[in-house]
């Protein structure tokens, strides 16, 4: 910042104390902040991992199983075979607090008449493999609303780092230096003006002292 | 209460229609990004949408735009021909956006 435009007064050098205090102390809460952000970002990375191994290796074998289905009944009665789904699923969404960053939970909840019997057709004129592919489906189910949530809660984490990474830097490398140097520029503009003054006194005192007793 | 969206092309999103979640079947590029504007409205009240990885590459600006929100929640999915990998291209997103490398 440009040192040149704030004025050397005591006041503005008590203010500028003030200022790099708390500029310190936020700097201290931020960093504490991040790292923990960091801390919980890395474990949600982690298990982000795991549940997209998972969730891909499921609907992979699901596709398969219903690549084969569609290969063995035509497209008409496989449309007609899925057409009204047995099960209703209902979604509720609440938010948790992670340092301050909002995420959400997801709840949901089936409406199925029986867990196990989740087929919205009947067995006589559908494959074997159709079986398979729903019953793959819904075995990743849960997986998946977990999927949701970690990525989504990722993705959040990820952009409050983000800022407060930014916010970090900021104090550490741009505020804080400004206000050092500004506040020494103050104090040594101040001392040179303590001396100024100083020498000032003393020369005035020299000059009245020899017109009044004729000594130096 | 809040709904859960699924796109892609028709015969990937077939199978989830039995589990009861919303189906939209797109083909085409135009198509594609008007169904994913309509559902990314908030007034839709679609949590998550579930859009196979292939539209990924067409919608990845629209997609990018939501990633700060709370909602909706866009995940990737393998489609019917089998993973591509690019599920993983979120993670490998906010790693980057977090650390500022990709150290994974």
């Amino acid at each position: 910042m440009a040192s040149k435009t704030i004025s050397p007064t005591r006041m503005e050098l008590t203010r500028l104390k003030t200022r790099l205090k708390t500029a310190r102390r936020g700097h201290k809460l931020l960093k504490d902040k991040r790292d923990e952000l960091m801390r919980q970002f890395l474990e949600i990375v982690r298990r982000n991992r795991d549940l997209r191994a998972r969730v891909d290796e499921g609907l992979s074998g699901a596709n398969r199983a219903l690549s084969v289905a569609s290969a063995i009944m035509s497209s008409d009665m496989l449309e007609q075979a899925l057409l009204y789904p047995r099960q209703r699923v209902e979604l509720d969404m609440t938010f948790r607090n992670i340092m301050s960053v909002n995420v959400p939970v997801y709840e949901f909840k089936t409406q199925a008449v029986d867990p196990s019997d989740i087929y919205p057709y009947g067995f006589a004129q559908t494959s074997g493999e159709l079986d398979d592919a729903i019953a793959a489906m819904s075995g990743v189910f849960s997986d998946m609303f977990e999927l949701a949530q970690v990525e989504k809660t990722m993705q959040l984490l990820a952009d409050e780092i983000e800022k407060t990474r930014r916010r970090v830097n900021a104090l550490e490398y741009v505020m804080i230096p400004d206000m050092e140097k500004n506040i020494k520029y103050i104090s040594m503009k101040l001392e040179e003006n303590d001396r100024s003054t100083k020498v000032r006194l003393m020369k005035v005192k020299d000059m009245v002292l020899e017109q009044a007793h004729g000594y130096n | 209460m809040y709904k859960i969206a699924v796109m892609g092309g028709a015969d990937t999103v077939l199978g989830f229609k039995a589990l009861g979640l919303d189906t939209h079947p797109v083909s085409g590029d135009d198509e594609a990004r008007r169904v994913f504007r309509k559902l990314a409205n908030p007034e839709e009240k679609y949590a998550i949408i579930y859009m196979e990885e292939r539209l990924s590459r067409v919608l990845a600006e629209e997609v990018a735009e939501f990633n700060d929100k709370t909602m909706p929640a866009v995940i990737l999915i393998p489609g019917r021909d089998g993973s591509m990998g690019l599920g993983l291209t979120a993670l490998h997103d906010a790693v980057i956006r977090a650390v500022g490398a990709d150290i994974l």
